[in-house]
């Protein structure tokens, strides 16, 4: 059979899980690690990355609307998937997606990030023009009280919520992990140090992100880097990073030392149909790499311009390396076959509903949602005291 | 079209029934079936099995299953004393159609058939999000199709490769065990087609059912017994290189 080498089972050849299933722990990943990012000045009191925490807290929210996405695109049946919510099946690791979704949008992201922006937002109200005062209005949920005794209660609910994110985000990642983890059919998937894994992964990529995205930004915008911060961000990302290649590390070593029966097929399919993906991409390219050039940034004293480079060069190597992390993942745990006499190969459609035309719109849609936010939300702190001036 | 009264009235019951029966969407009743009377299982005596395919095609008609797909298959295996952990397995095109010559040389050949183990504890209807997939009281894993998602979750929960996601329906698909026809007091259409009995439906709870006397007096073995599955298609002869 085309792209079939030794036996699999008959039903096996096709995989059930495509691209945008990559999609989906990848974006959740991104938005964990951004929230743990903004915790870092609220909860952690780490001063240094103030700069980036309201644009960490817009880019969760704008990752996070995408999430659900990709699966919905996925389901053989989109219109039935609301039965989670009303008939959800105890026994099931799936059947929590929809309220750990709903818990850490409503609950969390949009809570803080309305509470954070309520003294912008009823500024707004009052000094915008057109059909932009009308969504502020609406915004402002009816309360307009900004005096200094609301906004310290503001900002006491706010901390309380961020201290209730952080296990909020742990759950969501951590979760997303535990979907695959607890699939004892697939030695693959089958460990439980997975949800521990995509929960320290989803911290290097949502870091990193951040990172970027900062840098980006602070070049589109002609402003100045703030160097401290970076330097801080890019200090974190380095130390979680260790935390999580040691992680992925101690799987592996633990999996080559035991050897168990699935190793032989596992080993196969690593040294062939993932070797591009698995070593090349996530392990060298996307995870020594930015370690190495981070480490080098910690101990050696680079000037200015040589840090920024390779803030870049690194943040856009883990984000690489974690999506490969996520593919190997997903697309790994279905090449073999559970009988590990055979492999299968993965054919990506291109314009179909879960081809790459799709998993590309898919992945920029979070950056166009954080457009239209930071348009009505703005997170740059120069605008804020402009506001601040307005008000 | 003329039409009596008298034909009017004799039709319309029968028209009332089965707009009822579209309604209820169960086209089919089985009012002396009783479930918890039961707890369903297969037995799978390989060396009777000689791989003519028989069931495969029994199957897939009866159960109108698409080209590709496979609720039941029939795997042959050539094992020999330097491949016993990697042995040769083939099933082309589930062995619908019989399998190639067998070369002649020191190894064994052995079919093995196999199909959803309908199992007490099975991780399919645990992963479930919404519950479609369920073990019913006689012992019968079935999906519901009208409420499956189409996550296909248990597809990868399977240990044993027997879910698939219908290319048409888009919705989990897989052995019913030939519900339609075990509650109406037949056998499934695999073993009815089975030319030399290789496949027996078997109700674990019928006293009477030659099983309990075959399990004293046979090596009987499910597959993967290590995954804990509470399997219930039982092989007698398993070869421990059997996957």
């Amino acid at each position: 059979m085309q792209g079939v080498n030794g036996f699999m089972y008959p039903n096996e050849v096709q995989l059930q899980w495509s691209v945008l299933i990559v999609l989906y722990p990848f974006i959740t990943g991104l938005v964990a690690g951004a929230f743990i990012l903004a915790s870092l000045v609220r909860i952690f009191h780490v001063e240094a990355v103030r700069p980036t925490y309201r644009l960490a807290m817009l880019t969760a929210l704008a990752f996070l609307l995408v999430a659900p996405l990709p699966l919905q695109l996925h389901l053989g049946h989109p219109e039935r998937s609301y039965e989670m919510y009303l008939t959800p099946h105890r026994t099931s690791a799936m059947a929590m997606f929809g309220f750990v979704y709903l818990w850490y949008l409503m609950a969390v992201l949009v809570a803080e990030i309305w509470l954070d922006y309520r003294r912008d937002i009823v500024i707004m109200s009052q000094s915008a023009t057109d059909w932009k005062r009308w969504i502020y209005r609406v915004m402002t949920l009816g309360s307009s009280n900004i005096s200094p005794r609301a906004l310290e209660i503001d900002d006491r609910v706010g901390w309380l919520i961020t201290l209730v994110g952080i296990p909020s985000a742990f759950l969501l990642h951590g979760y997303v992990g535990f979907i695959f983890g607890s699939i004892k059919a697939n030695p693959w998937w089958s460990s439980p140090l997975m949800p521990v894994v995509f929960i320290f992964s989803a911290m290097v990529s949502g870091i990193a992100a951040v990172m970027l995205l900062y840098m980006l930004s602070a070049r589109l915008r002609k402003e100045p880097i703030d160097m401290r911060c970076v330097d801080t961000i890019a200090r974190y990302l380095f130390y979680i990073f260790i935390i999580d290649f040691s992680l992925e590390m101690l799987d592996l070593v633990h999996r080559i030392y035991e050897a168990d029966e699935s190793f032989r097929s596992l080993d196969f399919m690593v040294h062939t149909r993932l070797y591009f993906s698995q070593i090349i991409l996530q392990i060298f390219a996307g995870t020594l790499a930015p370690v190495v050039l981070l480490g080098l940034a910690q101990v050696v004293k680079l000037p200015e311009l040589a840090r920024k480079r390779i803030y870049g060069i690194a943040g856009s190597l883990t984000l690489i390396g974690i999506f490969a992390m996520r593919w190997n993942v997903v697309i790994g745990g279905q090449l073999f076959s559970k009988s590990f006499l055979g492999y299968t190969t993965y054919k990506m459609g291109l314009i179909t509903r879960e081809g790459l035309l799709m998993a590309m719109l898919l992945s920029l849609l979070p950056l166009f949602f954080l457009w239209v936010l930071a348009k009505l939300l703005p997170p740059w702190y120069q605008e804020q005291d402009a506001i601040t001036a307005a008000g | 079209m003329n039409m009596t009264r008298r034909q009017m009235l004799v039709l319309l019951p029968a028209a009332a029934v089965a707009w009822e029966s579209l309604l209820a969407g169960t086209p089919e009743s089985s009012p002396n079936y009783e479930q918890t009377q039961h707890w369903w299982g297969m037995l799978i005596d390989i060396p009777k099995c000689i791989g003519c395919g028989n069931c495969v095609r029994a199957c897939q008609s009866e159960n109108d299953v698409p080209d590709g797909y496979f609720r039941t298959w029939v795997e042959r295996y050539h094992v020999t004393d330097t491949n016993l952990a990697n042995p040769e397995v083939i099933s082309p095109d589930g062995g619908k159609h019989g399998f190639p010559a067998a070369v002649e040389d020191s190894g064994k050949y052995f079919f093995v058939p196999k199909m959803c183990n309908h199992c007490a504890d099975s991780p399919c209807t645990q992963v479930c999000p919404v519950g479609a997939t369920f073990v019913g009281p006689d012992g019968v894993v079935l999906v519901d199709q009208k409420y499956c998602l189409g996550c296909a979750y248990c597809v990868q929960a399977c240990p044993y490769g027997c879910r698939y996601i219908h290319p048409t329906k888009r919705v989990a698909d897989k052995c019913t065990l030939c519900y339609h026809r075990i509650t109406k007091g037949l056998t499934t259409a695999c073993c009815e087609a089975c030319p030399t009995g290789a496949r027996q439906l078997v109700d674990l709870k019928n006293p009477k059912d030659p099983i309990h006397a075959f399990l004293k007096t046979h090596a009987v073995q499910v597959l993967k017994p290590q995954m804990a599955t509470g399997a219930k298609a039982f092989y007698n002869e398993l070869d421990g290189s059997v996957r």
